[in-house]
Parts: C-alpha cells; sequence; structure tokens
C-alpha cells in the first residue's frame, strides 16, 4: 500500500508539482545551512550584528526597472591602497579607498571605521576625500580619544551624522554654486558644484592616520556608502539583510509545520479509531467531548495561553498540537464505524484479541496512507497558524520566521509606506510551502480516502 | 433524536464551552490580573499620599502607612486570596458572565467611559457590519459562480476556479490584506490605509465616513474567500447532480439549467447553510488579524491593542463576548441545518 501511495504521488501531476517545491525548499535549506553564517540566524534580532547594510534598501534588480539607484558600497580593508610614511617622528598610514560612483541618485547615509591600538597619545585621524572634478573636500579632522587603558584596541565608526562632518563641509561653500546649508554631507559630497545632482566619476577616499607612538597600530579601516538597493530582497528598518531571513524561515517553518501536524493527526487517528471501534457509549461520551474541543474559539485560547506561559516555539507548536486534532477525529472515527464490521476485524475479535491489540494491529496499519495524506495536508494551516500567531506580536521573538518579518513589517507601517519587498517575500514563502503541503496531500488522498471513491462518477 | 433534543443537547453544549472557556481564561490571566490590580492599589495609595494633606513624622510612618492601606485596600478587593481559589475563580467567572468586566487601563469608549462593557459594546456592531457584509457578499458570489462551474465540470472555467481556491486557502488573508493596502492605499491612492474614520463618532456624516473606510476591508475580505467559497458549492452540486434523482429529471426532459439551479441547488442548501455559518463563525475570530492591519475600529483591533499593552479586563470582556458570538452563530447554523433538511426531523 505505501508503495502504491508513493507511485500515485508521483505520477499524479499535482503530485509532481508539490514534490518539486518541496524539493526545492530543502535545497534551499541545505544551502543556507552551508553557506550563510549561522550567526545570521543567531543575531537574527541583535541590530549590530546588522549595522554595515543599508537601511530599508531595496532590492538590487529594481536598478534595472527606472532610475539607477545607488548601490550599497561596504569595503575593508584589503580594498584599500596602503601607503606608510614617517616624518619628525610621526607615522602616517594612509588607507585610500577608490570608489567609482555611475548612480542616479546619492548615499542615504556613509560611515567611515576604523579599529585602532594605540598608547598613551592617541592618534588624530583626518579624512579627505578628491572627486572626479579634482576637488579635494576634508571632511573630518580630530584626535581618537586618550585611553587609560594601554593595549586597548579603540573601535569606532563614524556617521554621516556626525557634526564634526557637517561642520567641515560648510568651509566649502565657496566651491559650489549654490547655497549647501540645505544639504546633508552624503549629498554634499557627492554632488555636482553648479547643481545639487550626482557628480559621476571616481572618488578616492583617504583616512590618513597620525600616529604618535611605535606601539599604535591601525588594526582595521573600512568604508561603507550606504546604498539604496542590496542583496537579492533588499533589507528592512533593523538593515537586516531579507533574503537571510527569508532563506532560514524555511526549515523553521517546515519544522513547525511538520511537527505540529504528525503529532496531532496521530492522536486525532487515536482517539477516533478508539471512538469509532468501541462505539456505543465511549463513542458518544468521546465524540462530546470533541464537539466541545470543536467549539473552542481556537486562536483566541492560543493567544491566552501565549500570553501566559510565554513566547517559546515549542510551547506554541504544543499549543497547536492540543487544538489540532478533532477534524481528523472526526473523519477517522467514521471510518472506523465502518471498519470494525470488517470480516478480518470480526475474526480477529472472535479470536480473543483485545481491543488494543485489534485497533492497533488491524485498524490502524489500514488507515496510515490516508493519515500520511492528512499529515501533509494539515501542514499549511499548521504554518498559516504560527505565521498569524507571530504576526499579532505572540511568536518566537528570536527566530526569524515568516511571520516575524511581516510582524514587523506591519509594526513598521511597511504597507503604506510602499517597502513591498519586505511584505511580498514572506507571505509568498507561505503560501508556497502550503501549497507544496496541500498538493502532495491532496494528491495522496485522491489514492488514499475511502470517503472519496464513493463520489466518483458513475 | 428528535429536533428538541438536539437542540437541548446543542444548547447544553454551548454553555460547557462558554464556561470552560471563561474559566480557563480567568485560570490563565488571574494570577497577570491580580498582579496588575495589587500595581494599581499601590500607585492609587500613593498618589493620595503624595498629594493628600496626610502629614508623616518620619519616612518609616510613611511607607508603614501605605503598605497597611494597600493591604486592607487589597482585602477589601479580595487580592489578598490566592489566584486559583475556587470560589475566587467562581466568582470571577460569574461577573464575567453576568457582563460585569470591570475597568480597561489604558482604553476608553468614544464617550469617555473607561467601562470595559461600554467600550466593547461600542465595538461590536462594527465587527458585525464589516464581517456580516462580507459574508453575505461572498455567499451570493460564491453560489453562483459555483453553481456556475459546476454545470460546466472540467471546463477551463471550471479548473480555474479550483486554482484560485487552493491559492486562496496557502496566502494568508491578512497578507493579501497588506498586499491591497500597498496597491489601492500606497501605489494609487484611491482609499485611505487606516481604516478608522476621522470624523468623530457624533458627527452626522460619520456613517458614510465609516462606509467609506470600510471598502478596503471588505474588498480584501471577499477576494480572499470567494474561491473557496465557490468551491465548496460546486463541490456539493456536483455530488447531488450524480444522484439519481436528478437522473430521472433529466430523462423526464427538464432542461439541465433548471435541475441545476432549482433542484439541485435546493438541495445543496443544508451543506451550505452549515458552511457559511461556520465560516461566519471563524471570521469574527480572524477579525483580530484582519482588523489589526486595516486598522477597523472593532472588537478585533480592540483586541490586538489590548494584548499589546496587555489590558486583562479587556483581553477577558473581549474572550468573553467573542465566544458568545462565535457559539451563537454555530448554534443558529444548527438550528437552520436541522429545518432546512428533512432527513434531520425524520429520523
Amino acid at each position: 500500500m505505501q508503495k502504491k501511495l508513493f507511485l500515485g504521488l508521483i505520477k499524479s501531476r499535482r503530485g509532481i508539482i508539490g514534490v518539486s517545491i518541496l524539493g526545492f525548499l530543502l535545497v534551499l535549506t541545505a544551502i543556507a545551512v552551508l553557506v550563510i553564517p549561522f550567526d545570521s540566524y543567531r543575531l537574527w534580532n541583535d541590530p549590530d550584528y546588522w549595522i554595515n547594510n543599508p537601511k530599508t534598501a531595496s532590492p538590487f534588480w529594481t536598478s534595472y526597472f527606472g532610475s539607477k539607484e545607488f548601490e550599497h558600497v561596504s569595503l575593508d580593508q584589503n580594498y584599500a591602497k596602503t601607503t606608510s610614511e614617517v616624518s619628525e617622528g610621526i607615522r602616517v598610514s594612509n588607507f585610500i579607498f577608490d570608489v567609482n560612483i555611475q548612480a542616479d541618485n546619492f548615499p542615504d547615509d556613509f560611515m567611515f571605521l576604523h579599529s585602532v591600538k594605540y598608547g598613551e597619545v592617541p592618534p588624530v585621524l583626518q579624512i579627505d576625500i578628491t572627486r572626479p572634478d579634482n576637488n579635494t573636500f576634508t571632511v573630518y579632522y580630530s584626535s581618537l580619544p586618550t585611553t587609560n587603558n594601554l593595549n586597548n584596541t579603540f573601535t569606532d565608526r563614524i556617521f554621516s551624522t556626525n557634526n564634526n562632518i557637517k561642520e567641515s563641509l560648510s568651509q566649502y561653500q565657496s566651491s559650489f554654486s549654490f547655497p549647501i546649508s540645505g544639504f546633508d554631507p552624503p549629498i554634499l559630497l557627492f554632488s555636482d558644484t553648479n547643481k545639487p545632482q550626482v557628480l559621476h566619476g571616481t572618488y578616492h577616499i583617504s583616512q590618513k592616520f597620525f600616529l604618535f607612538d611605535n606601539s599604535s597600530r591601525i588594526e582595521n579601516v573600512g568604508v561603507i556608502l550606504g546604498g539604496k538597493v542590496f542583496g537579492i530582497m533588499g533589507t528592512d528598518d533593523l538593515r537586516r539583510d531579507l533574503f537571510i531571513g527569508i532563506i532560514w524561515g524555511i526549515p523553521i517553518a517546515l519544522f513547525i509545520g511538520l511537527t505540529v501536524s504528525i503529532f496531532s493527526i496521530s492522536i486525532g487517528l487515536i482517539y477516533g479509531v478508539v471512538s469509532g471501534y468501541r462505539g456505543k457509549k465511549t463513542d458518544e461520551g468521546m465524540m462530546r467531548i470533541n464537539d466541545i474541543f470543536y467549539a473552542f474559539p481556537t486562536l483566541i485560547l492560543l493567544i491566552l495561553l501565549s500570553i501566559t506561559f510565554g513566547r517559546s516555539i515549542f510551547l506554541i507548536i504544543l499549543i497547536l498540537m492540543t487544538f489540532g486534532w478533532m477534524g481528523t477525529a472526526k473523519v477517522i472515527r467514521s471510518i472506523a464505524l465502518q471498519m470494525r464490521n470488517y470480516q478480518y476485524v470480526e475474526a480477529a475479535k472472535l479470536m480473543g484479541q483485545s481491543d488494543m491489540k485489534v485497533i492497533f494491529k488491524h485498524i490502524i496499519p489500514q488507515l496510515l496512507p490516508l493519515t500520511f495524506a492528512s499529515v501533509a495536508i494539515s501542514v499549511p494551516g499548521a504554518i498559516l497558524a504560527e505565521a498569524a500567531l507571530s504576526f499579532i506580536g505572540l511568536g518566537d521573538p528570536t527566530l526569524p520566521t515568516w511571520g516575524q518579518m511581516l510582524h514587523d513589517a506591519n509594526t513598521a507601517d511597511a504597507a503604506s509606506r510602499g517597502i513591498w519587498w519586505w511584505i511580498i517575500p514572506p507571505g509568498l514563502m507561505i503560501a508556497l510551502t502550503g501549497l507544496a503541503f496541500f498538493l502532495i496531500g491532496n494528491s495522496l488522498d485522491a489514492i488514499a480516502n475511502p470517503l472519496r471513491k464513493q463520489n466518483k462518477k458513475i | 433524536m428528535g429536533l428538541g433534543i438536539t437542540l437541548l443537547f446543542r444548547s447544553i453544549n454551548m454553555f460547557l464551552v462558554l464556561f470552560s472557556t471563561i474559566l480557563i481564561t480567568v485560570i490563565l490571566l488571574g494570577p497577570t490580573l491580580d498582579k496588575l490590580l495589587v500595581d494599581a492599589v499601590r500607585n492609587q495609595v500613593i498618589d493620595e499620599v503624595n498629594q493628600g494633606t496626610l502629614k508623616f513624622q518620619t519616612p518609616e510612618e510613611r511607607s508603614s502607612y501605605v503598605n497597611n492601606q494597600i493591604q486592607f485596600r487589597s482585602k477589601t478587593l479580595g487580592l489578598d486570596q490566592d489566584s486559583f481559589n475556587p470560589s475566587k475563580l467562581v466568582h470571577r467567572v460569574v461577573s464575567v458572565m453576568t457582563l460585569d468586566l470591570g475597568k480597561s487601563h489604558f482604553f476608553t469608549s468614544d464617550y469617555g467611559s473607561s467601562n470595559v462593557r461600554d467600550i466593547i459594546i461600542e465595538k461590536v456592531p462594527k465587527t458585525l457590519l464589516l464581517f456580516t457584509t462580507a459574508t453575505i457578499l461572498v455567499t451570493i458570489i460564491g453560489i453562483f459562480l459555483g453553481a456556475y462551474v459546476a454545470g460546466k465540470e472540467g471546463s477551463w472555467w471550471d479548473k480555474f476556479n479550483s486554482i484560485i481556491a487552493i491559492f486562496s486557502n496557502s496566502f494568508p488573508s491578512w497578507w493579501v490584506a497588506m498586499i491591497m493596502i500597498l496597491v489601492f492605499a500606497f501605489t494609487f491612492h484611491i482609499f485611505p490605509a487606516r481604516a478608522t474614520p476621522l470624523s468623530s463618532p457624533s458627527d452626522p456624516n460619520y456613517i458614510f465616513d465609516l462606509l467609506y473606510h470600510m471598502t478596503l476591508p471588505l474588498i480584501t475580505l471577499v477576494i480572499v474567500s470567494f474561491g473557496s467559497w465557490a468551491y465548496i458549492v460546486r463541490y456539493f452540486l456536483i455530488n447531488i447532480l450524480n444522484e439519481d434523482f436528478i437522473y430521472a429529471k433529466r430523462t423526464m426532459g427538464i432542461s439541465k439549467r433548471k435541475i441545476l439551479y432549482s433542484h439541485a441547488l435546493r438541495n445543496a442548501g443544508p451543506p451550505v447553510a452549515t458552511a457559511i455559518g461556520l465560516g461566519l463563525a471563524s471570521s469574527f475570530g480572524g477579525s483580530i488579524i484582519t482588523e489589526a492591519v486595516f486598522d477597523w475600529p472593532g472588537m478585533g483591533k480592540l483586541f490586538y491593542d489590548a494584548i499589546g499593552l496587555l489590558d486583562i479586563p479587556i483581553i477577558i470582556g473581549l474572550t468573553y463576548v467573542g465566544t458568545l458570538i462565535f457559539l451563537v452563530t454555530i448554534f443558529i447554523t444548527d438550528i437552520a441545518y436541522s429545518l432546512l433538511d428533512p432527513r434531520v426531523k425524520g429520523s
């Protein structure tokens, strides 16, 4: 029977589509585990981990339609041309980054990163930008803070919102033929001097450190120009790479969906068989309890339980299991009612086998194919329920689930701000995963469900 | 079982579910509620001491007065008892079931009352308005579309309808809602993104404003469910079309059209009515998310906000009213089924 079930699955068109979607999702999961750093999963909610990404950037391919958006630039020390010279006892280390800008609009923001190890006399940092029109602007000139802790590494990032940068740039009014007071540094730095429009060409960004003692060492430097486009799926307000979130969402959704459906269908199977096989008073009583469970407003109870017992994923799974078995129990019961009159079941009973033995040895094995179908069919419901809980804000906040992403999007008003790349992919993934299991379950059900055969055309 | 006994059983069942839901709610939220109430008492006492005319010699005297007051008032409110004390639980359940729902910590009604009952009563009609209208529209579309595709079983229209049904079952409806806001409020500026009317409820034009703001949620609710509705109707109809009496009618020379729309559709009545009732009942549960996304000022939105602020009296009150509406809908559906289906009366 199991073999027939499998063959039937890959023979029907629905089954093939379902299995291929599921296979595709599994391949993506495998790639995620092998390629994407695990920290991106563990530190999904840690803003520090994502700080080098641009904020709310759209996917890179949006540049191909419409105007050419500013692509995110993130360069570390390896991209820099390094020169070092000593004059009058002062060591000067210069790191020059070349950035070619061809976009139609300005970067959102920029950051200069540095990480320096120094002693009592703090080094001085000077940042110059030489532009394609050969103007050189000194953007920043300041000493690093003094430290009492010798041999300590000082790491900092200078943001475009830094006051020092704003003041430095205000001296260059004479270079511009329009009043610059209303423009922010990310615009001024990369603007044509005649009108506020992007000046295309190569920019040389130099970070010059003046070191006053021999023990000082530059550990790292870097430049980040915050783009308007980034990655395959863009980023959200917390600068998180949404593509990574989408990918990590797959194993979580599969885990939730399968665990919940396997356990709740098993409960429903045993409950239904016992009820239908025993019949009479037992059946009456068990179905009354089933009716009561059936009538409970599930979502409200889920909410109450989550409020009381916290928001762990295992708890959510447990709760979803508790309220997911009633439908299966009803269907299985009606089949078991018929099955107990089958001759081989009656024969087993007459031979004096215990009820438990008859149920587990003769009835349940016959129902397994149908059970597989029901498991597959009820996976989408479990995934949707978890997503709904997360969306209300009662999901597990530590995990990058699709529902959690949509919750964040809704809290940030993504829909009315037009941040479509934050909304569309998670919903599509929920639907795609649900669709895969629905198609698989549907084609299994067509083979396995005895109730469905009666509906065939005469 | 006769109709009367069935109804009696249903009523008992309904009451049991209602009672146990409230009991579970009170057990689950009791400790949190007690803690919040004690906090409220403490704040009240400290406020009174800070603003009152009482003078204290030493800080110790002041704190002992405060502690005494807190203990005294907690006792009169029954807060010194354990949260799971049976008599306290029963007392709470009874007061909830008689709509004695207490005061909200964060919310007020349109007319400034912080009484939970007043706040909820104001929201109920709005939720009923939106979801009942949506269900009626969906039912009408579903029945006609379902009958149409059932008459053309296996055609492209039929397949297309099945595909729509499968898709609308896979997508979360609240996600579709977000997409609708994105398209109709952000991109095309046709409807407002927030469905709470801007004019005040006392304004004579308030009702029109409300209806205008209702359009987008309504369209969304219809879009997400008409496909699966038509599919359900089609399923029942095709089952009936395969029955012997239909074949008999065909041989009598009655037109296919007439059989489909009059004889088959009438026989599909009872299961369709059940499906409508169950759909309506579960849509009230789903209203929490739909209303939160659209900012529709009904019970669901209030529930969503109350969860965020942990306003326990509101949560308990809405659980009760929501469950009551849910159960009454199912109950009415059962009666409708019994009245429509001749077999239930007979056996």
